[in-house]
C-alpha cells in the first residue's frame, strides 16, 4: 500500500537515523533504484515516517528502496530496492 | 569514505527570542559542535522523567559564521516537542541534540548563484541560514527569497530581511500573504502560483539553484510549477515538513 502523498517528506529528513546506522553522511550519496533504474541522491528520495519506522521510496516509480524499523534493541534495515549506493 | 559517527550532544539554552506569538528562536551553546552548512538541521530529543522519549528535527536558522546554533521553532497545537521548546524551555536549561545533519539541502557562497529560495511559513528557517551566511560572507551572489505567510503578523525575520535587502547587494525579498493584508501592504496577497514564481524569481535561462522548504503541499506545488516554467529538476532541492510538522 502506498502511503498518503501528503504525508511524504524528503530523504534528507532521515539524515540522523541514516548517519546513526551507516556512520557517514548519507543524504548526498546517490543510489540506483532497483525498480526503474533512476539514480537519486538519498536526500531526494521520498520519506515516509511513522510508528513502524522509516521508509524511503524512489521519487520516480515509488519502489521501496530502504526501510528502517527502529526498536529498543536497535534498527532493522532492509535495503530492498537499491541496486547500488 | 570518512566515517563520522553520530552522537547526542548536550546543548545549553543561552537565549530565547519571541519572533511571533507562536514562533520562538532558541540560541544554544553546544560543546563539541562541528560547524554546520547553511540549510542543515538537528534532531532534538526530549526525555521525560519516566524515560519516555520524543524526537523531532529542526532546521538551523543561524549561519556557520556565528558561534553556537539558533533554532527557530513554531508551536504546533499537537506538537509534544514544539510545545515544550516554545513554552517550557528556559535560559540555562539543557536539551539533547545531534547534528549537523543532512548535506543534501545546503548552499554555500562557493556554489555561486543565482539562488531562488521559496519558503512557506516556518519553512523559511533553513533558507534564512543561507541568507545570513551570504550576508556574513559579504557575498553579492544574486539571491531571491519568496516566502508565503498567512498574515503579516506571522512573518518572521521581517525587520532583519528588510535591512539585508536594503543593502542593495543582490538580495531581493518578497513576502506574500494568503489570508488578508494590512492597509498599505505592497506585496502580493495570494498563494504562490506560476505567475508569481515567474515574476519574482530568476528565470530558467539564468540557471538558478532553487531551494524550497515548507509544508508538503506548498513544496510540491512550487517544485512542479518551477519545472513547468522550464527550470531543471536537478537544480531544485526540496525540504518538506509534512502537513503539520517534521523538519521545520
Amino acid at each position: 500500500m502506498m502511503e498518503e502523498d501528503s504525508q511524504r517528506l524528503d530523504g534528507n529528513g532521515a539524515a540522523g537515523v541514516l548517519q546513526e546506522i551507516f556512520a557517514v553522511e548519507m543524504t548526498t550519496a546517490s543510489c540506483t533504484c532497483d525498480g526503474c533504474g533512476r539514480v537519486s541522491l538519498v536526500g531526494a528520495l521520498h520519506l515516509y515516517g511513522g510508528a513502524m519506522g522509516t521508509v524511503l521510496r524512489c521519487p520516480m516509480c515509488g519502489t521501496l528502496v530502504l526501510c528502517i524499523t527502529s526498536g529498543p534493541k536497535g534498527h532493522f534495515i532492509e535495503l530492498r530496492g537499491i541496486l547500488r549506493v | 569514505m570518512r566515517t563520522s559517527p553520530i552522537r547526542w550532544l548536550s546543548a545549553e539554552v543561552t537565549e530565547i527570542v519571541a519572533e511571533t506569538p507562536r514562533v520562538k528562536t532558541i540560541r544554544l551553546a553546544i560543546p563539541g559542535w562541528r560547524r554546520q552548512l547553511p540549510g542543515q538541521h538537528v534532531d532534538v530529543r526530549l526525555t521525560a522523567e519516566d524515560g519516555y522519549q520524543a524526537q523531532r528535527s529542526y532546521s538551523i536558522a543561524s549561519p556557520p559564521e556565528e558561534d553556537g546554533v539558533a533554532l527557530t521553532v513554531e508551536r504546533l497545537e499537537d506538537g509534544e516537542v514544539s510545545t515544550f521548546l516554545t513554552g517550557e524551555l528556559r535560559v540555562g536549561d539543557q536539551i539533547e541534540l545531534r547534528g549537523p545533519l543532512g548535506g543534501y539541502f545546503t548552499w554555500t557562497v562557493e556554489q555561486g548563484g543565482p539562488v531562488a529560495l521559496v519558503g512557506g511559513g516556518s519553512g523559511i528557517v533553513p533558507l534564512m541560514a543561507m541568507v545570513r551566511h551570504r550576508a556574513a560572507q559579504a557575498s553579492r551572489v544574486p539571491m531571491h527569497l519568496l516566502c508565503s505567510w498567512r498574515t503579516a503578523d506571522d512573518v518572521i525575520y521581517r525587520d532583519e530581511l528588510a535591512r539585508l535587502a536594503a543593502r542593495g547587494d543582490g538580495l531581493v525579498v518578497t513576502h506574500t500573504l494568503t489570508r488578508g493584508a494590512p492597509g498599505g501592504w505592497r506585496g502580493p496577497t495570494r498563494r504562490i502560483d506560476r505567475e508569481m514564481l515567474r515574476e519574482v524569481l530568476p528565470g530558467p535561462g539564468a540557471r538558478p539553484s532553487a531551494y524550497i522548504c515548507g509544508p508538503t503541499p506548498l513544496v510540491e506545488s512550487a517544485a512542479t510549477l518551477l519545472v513547468s516554467l522550464g527550470h531543471a529538476p536537478e537544480r531544485i532541492w526540496t525540504e518538506r515538513f509534512g502537513p503539520t510538522g517534521g523538519v521545520s
